[in-house]
Order: structure tokens, then C-alpha cells, then sequence
């Protein structure tokens, strides 16, 4: 059937999944349901102890076995040492079967991908997938369909039992013998523990990890021992200089400073724009170029943002170093001036995933922002964007809090160059929606902005104001003119992943890619 | 216009294409490769082909070698390795069959 984004979804997967076809992006407001809960093993014989000397032995006292649900945060990004090393036992143990549900996979977790291919891991579900697992599961590796969730999606799943975890392994800087989990004061630290709230509170089983024993109490705990079953030392649960780089350079790239200024000039002529404001924005050049011109004004103008949202980097900590910001609420680090901040600074503040995003709880911080500046792989003429698949067909990205914040902020604005390369970034269809075009209000490209028309008021007042405003149409055409038209990605009709959107309906799917082949050597 | 050597033109940078022209009887034999080729392989071809159509170019071997140049990019990177393959580097017929 035709979801709401104008997507075909096959019958046979919502069939198969018992999930629904997307139906617009507020359409379960109001929905009702019953949490799901954990299993839990009582410890009140104070002479247990949580410690054990091995990964192995872990699995062995959880019990491991064929078809089992493990969890997994990826707060060490690319830095990441604790799905490798947790998966090489589950492979030496010979288990089968696996479901990896993790917040995120990335390049990082390469490793895996044999397992993968011999049946060690059937089942992936995480935020998205880049490097080599992307590629596995595009070409068909992967023996069941690859879900693709938000970081707000993902909480949503757990916390209505859509998905549940037998075993969860949270990677912890700092641990103490009992299982208090912290993220900083080790040799790994990452800042926050965000992701792996959820996971600690609704898995059946909890093995923190960590490389750094701390003594008894470890307080204020991010995770608290209260939902830790075992603690397990090893020698590094990350590589640091991967967890968090040096801040970003501010770019000098002309395009995407241009960019920036167009984006400031936008935002700053909205009436969103005003004293106590909330905002969001990534970790592109151009988002980070916007946020610093942005600041300036602020500071000119003596408007404060009353809250600073999301995955946080060193300019959003210098403005709360000014005074520009009164709350910065976090939920990632993406650098070393981040990850500083929120060991000093009162006002920077750790979130749960759930209370970032999770369109399920009872009102979550999305819902408060005023602007999202986001990034996109592709966004298409009816403003959907796709941040999960390359335009060469293969999984290569992933969704993050981009729908969630979308779907929640009172004005989205998307950041991208017209051509990535050759690639058109503005196009009559992406290759997959990942976030539906109702919830995205601008696009701004060094070529042009255009407003979505349903956001006539916004239309209306930049009416006066100096912008190169165009059609998103325009911005297509611009965009072919220079590049050529892309012909379309060709397909297999096996389905490899699954776009959930955020309140766990089909808003995509993902097919197997075929090789290419040219007109003429085509066996058809 | 015959390829007399082998002879190469363009890089390997991101939005280039590298072409190599080797001297080759019955007709011309085309390998592309290209980051984008599922979108763009076949319009990267037809330039190609138009283009050593233009310069009269009937044997070759061509190899080209794509990170996602435009078309333009395409044709000029054609242009020199084939001027290349005849010796040529001066009084290129500009706005003639190099356009």
C-alpha cells in the first residue's frame, strides 16, 4: 500500500512485521499502551557480588543463548571497542542467531560483519549504519530486514516492548564495583550515557563494561546500579582519540559559510527569534558556521537561547560560556570541548534518550524546540528527506534524532549544497524517506532557499527580507541543469532494511541493491 | 583523429575523471567506472562516445576512471588525452572540434 509519504510499502512486510504503513507524523497522538517491563533477578544476599573476570563469563552467567536480543550504545562513535569485543565471544561460544540492537553502528564496528555472514548475527536494529555493515546489509547479507529507528524511535520500541533485550552491554567510563555507571573521570570518557538509559531500564539483563573501576560510590551515576547485574574490567572499552576529536576548525569553505549567513538571516528574521529562544543544529561545517554567526547576533542583539538541544559541540559550549545559553541539555558529545563542558559546567546537562525524543513518553525536549538546523543526504520536492541511503542505493547513514527533532520543532531547517559531488542533493524522489517532508519547513542551499508552501506564515514574513527565496522546484532544476538528470537506482525486490518512522510505523523500505549493469549488457 | 600512444588526462580528485586513450583496431572499447555510475553511468558513456565521435576518433581503447565530474569536465578530460595521444599540446582547434 501507498503510505502517507507516498511510498510503496509491500502488504507481505507489514504483514510479516505486524507493523503499520506510515500514516502521518502526528496521526498516534494520544496513543495508548502499557509499558513493558523487564525480567530482573533480586540480589539481597549483600555477599553477592557483580564483578565478573571476563565478557565470557558474562554471557555465561546471563545465559546466552540462540536467537537472543543483544543492546549496545555507541557514545565511542568511531572510537567504539565494545560491540567488537562482545560479539567476538558471542561467536566464540558458537551462539546463533544474535539480534543487535544498538543505538548506532558505525565504521567502528566493521569487525562484525563476518558475523554477520555466518549466522552469528541475523538481526540489526540501530539508528542507521555506515561503513562495511551498511554495504553487508545492502547487498543481502543480512538473513532478516534491518530496522532503522530514530534515537527517539528506538526508546519508543524498547519502552513499548516492539523490541525487547535480553542482554544489554553498556560501555561505562567510570564504573564502580556495583554497577554505577558514569560517563566521565576515566581514560574513555564520552560524556553522557543518554543512550543507554532505556537499555538499563527495560533489559532483562545489564553487563556494564567498563576500563576504569572507580571506588564505591560512583555518584552522581548517569546509570545507576540498580539496574546493573554484572560489572566487567577490561583493558579499554574505546579508543580516546576516536571517542571525541579536537573541536572542528570553523570551515572556510565559501559554499557552506554562504550558507551559514543565509541560515542566520533566516532564523534571526522569524518570530521564533525573540529572548529565551530554543534551538538544535548538527555537527556539519555549515551547521557549525551558523551556530557562531548566530551567536554573534545574539550577543549584538542581546538575545538569549533559553535552551540548547541535541548532540553537543564547542561552539554551542562557548555561547554557554557567555551567558548566551542558559540551559544546554545534552544527549551526546561530539567533541573534547563538549565533553569539558559537561564536567564543569552546572547549566550543561545530561538527558535520557527518552526525554530527548521518544514521541511515546508524555512530552518530550523536541517538542520544545523553536529551530533544528539539520543536514541531509537528499531532500525531494515535497521536502521529505532521506538521511539513511546513499543515492547509489546502499545503507549508509543514519536517522538520529533527524525526525524526531523535525516532528518537534516549530521551524526545521535543512542545511545542504545543492550537488554533493555530482549527486543532486535536491531531487524530484529520494532514494528513501526517512523524515516525512510535513515536518520540514526550509531548505537552504548556496543556490537558494525555498520554504515549504505549507508554511504560508513563514512565506509571509520574509516577505521584505533579502534571501534568494525560489521554488523547491527551482532548487531541483538548478541542480539538474548543472549535474544531468540521475537515472534511477535499480533494485532487487528483496527487502534488506526498514525505515521505521518515529512512532514505529513504515515510512520506508530499503531494498537489495543490484549491481550495475550498462543498457546494452543487460540480459533483458 | 588516430590514438597514436597511450596517453592519460585527468585525476583521480573527487568531481574529476580520469581518461586513458590506448591505440586499439576494430573500433572503440569502452571501460567506465565511476562513484556514480548507477546514476550517471549511462549519460558519463554517451559523452564519452559523442565525444571521441566528434574528434573522429574510430579505434581506441578508452578507459575512464570516475569521481563524479560533470559532463564538461567529461569532454575536456576526452579532448586532452586524445590530443595527448597525437603529440599534440599547441594551436588546439579551440570552438572547432574542442567545444
Amino acid at each position: 500500500m501507498r503510505n502517507a509519504v507516498g511510498r510503496e510499502i509491500p502488504e507481505e512486510i507489514l504483514k510479516e512485521t505486524g507493523k503499520q504503513a506510515f500514516a502521518g507524523t502526528y496521526a498516534l497522538n494520544g496513543y495508548k499502551y502499557q509499558k513493558a517491563a523487564p525480567t530482573v533477578r533480586a540480589l539481597c544476599d549483600p555477599k553477592r557480588e557483580k564483578l565478573v573476570g571476563s565478557i565470557r563469563e558474562a554471557l555465561e552467567k546471563c545465559g546466552l543463548r540462540d536467537g537472543m536480543t543483544l543492546s549496545f550504545h555507541h557514545h565511542f562513535r568511531e572510537g567504539d571497542y565494545v560491540v567488537n569485543m562482545v560479539m567476538d565471544e558471542v561467536h566464540r561460544l558458537g551462539v546463533k542467531d544474535i539480534t543487535v540492537c544498538a543505538s548506532s553502528l558505525g565504521k567502528a564496528n566493521d569487525a562484525i560483519v563476518p558475523y554477520i555472514e555466518d549466522g552469528t548475527i541475523t538481526g540489526i536494529q540501530s539508528s542507521g549504519v555506515r561503513g562495511k555493515i551498511g554495504r553487508a546489509i545492502s547487498v543481502g547479507r543480512l538473513k532478516t530486514p534491518a530496522i532503522m529507528r530514530s534515537h527517539g524511535g528506538r526508546v519508543r520500541a524498547i519502552e513499548t516492548g516492539e523490541v525487547h533485550i535480553d542482554i544489554a552491554f553498556i560501555g561505562a567510563p567510570t564504573a564502580d564495583e556495583y554497577g554505577n555507571l558514569r560517563a566521565n573521570g576515566g581514560k574513555s570518557d564520552c560524556g553522557v550515557l543518554s543512550y543507554a538509559m532505556a537499555d538499563a531500564e527495560y533489559a532483562d539483563q545489564v553487563v556494564a563494561v567498563t576500563d576504569c573501576l572507580v571506588p564505591f560510590p560512583n555518584i552522581p551515576a548517569s546509570i545507576s546500579m540498580v539496574h546493573v547485574d554484572y560489572v566487567c574490567v577490561v583493558d579499554a572499552i574505546g579508543n580516546p582519540e576516536k571517542i571525541a576529536t579536537g573541536a572542528a576548525k570553523p570551515t572556510t569553505d565559501v559554499r557552506k559559510l554562504m550558507m551559514a549567513d543565509y541560515c542566520t538571516k533566516f532564523v534571526t528574521n522569524t518570530p521564533y527569534f525573540k529572548e529565551g529562544f530554543s534551538y538544535q543544529t548538527g555537527v556539519g561545517g555549515a551547521s557549525i558556521a551558523s551556530t557562531i554567526s548566530l551567536g554573534k547576533i545574539m550577543e549584538e542583539q542581546g538575545i538569549h537561547m533559553g535552551l540548547g538541544l541535541g548532540g553537543i559541540t564547542t561552539p554551542m559550549c562557548e555561547l554557554l560560556e557567555k551567558g548566551l545559553i542558559r540551559k544546554l541539555v545534552d544527549t551526546q558529545d561530539f567533541d573534547m570541548g563538549a565533553i569539558e563542558s559537561i564536567k564543569r559546567n552546572p547549566n550543561h546537562i545530561e538527558i535520557s534518550a527518552s526525554e530527548y525524543a521518544n514521541p511515546f513518553n508524555k512530552g518530550a525536549y523536541v517538542n520544545k524546540l523553536d529551530f533544528v538546523i539539520l543536514a541531509s543526504l537528499e531532500v525531494d520536492v515535497n521536502f521529505n528527506c532521506n538521511v539513511v541511503v546513499g543515492s547509489d542505493g546502499v545503507i549508509t547513514g543514519a536517522q538520529g534524532g533527524h525526525p524526531d527533532t523535525a516532528a518537534g520543532a516549530k521551524c526545521t531547517i535543512v542545511l545542504t549544497p545543492l550537488l554533493q559531488g555530482r549527486i543532486p542533493a535536491v531531487c524530484s524522489f529520494v532514494t528513501a524517506v526517512t523524515t516525512p517532508g510535513e515536518t520540514v519547513d526550509v531548505v537552504i542551499t548556496e543556490y537558494g532557499i525555498a520554504i515549504n508552501p505549507k508554511r504560508q506564515d513563514l512565506i509571509e514574513c520574509m516577505k521584505e527580507v533579502e534571501l534568494p527565496f525560489c521554488t523547491i522546484e527551482e532548487l531541483r532544476d538548478k541542480a539538474y541543469a548543472i549535474a544531468g538528470e540521475p537515472d534511477p537506482v535499480r533494485f532487487d525486490d528483496r527487502i534488506v532494511g526498514i525505515i521505521e518512522a518515529r512512532d514505529g510505523t513504515v515510512i520506508d523500505v530499503v531494498r537489495q541493491i543490484r549491481e550495475y549493469e550498462f543498457e546494452d549488457e543487460r540480459g533483458e | 583523429m588516430e590514438i597514436q600512444k597511450t596517453a592519460v588526462a585527468g585525476t583521480l580528485e573527487s568531481s574529476d575523471a580520469q581518461v586513458t586513450v590506448e591505440p586499439a583496431d576494430g573500433g572503440i572499447e569502452l571501460l567506465v567506472e565511476s562513484s556514480v555510475i548507477h546514476q550517471y553511468g549511462r549519460r558519463i558513456r554517451e559523452v564519452v562516445l559523442e565525444t571521441l565521435e566528434r574528434l573522429g576518433v574510430k579505434n581506441a581503447r578508452v578507459t575512464v576512471f570516475d569521481k563524479g565530474a560533470l559532463d564538461c569536465t567529461l569532454k575536456a578530460r576526452v579532448e586532452c588525452a586524445v590530443y595527448r595521444s597525437n603529440g599534440i599540446s599547441e594551436n588546439l582547434p579551440w570552438g572547432g572540434v574542442i567545444q
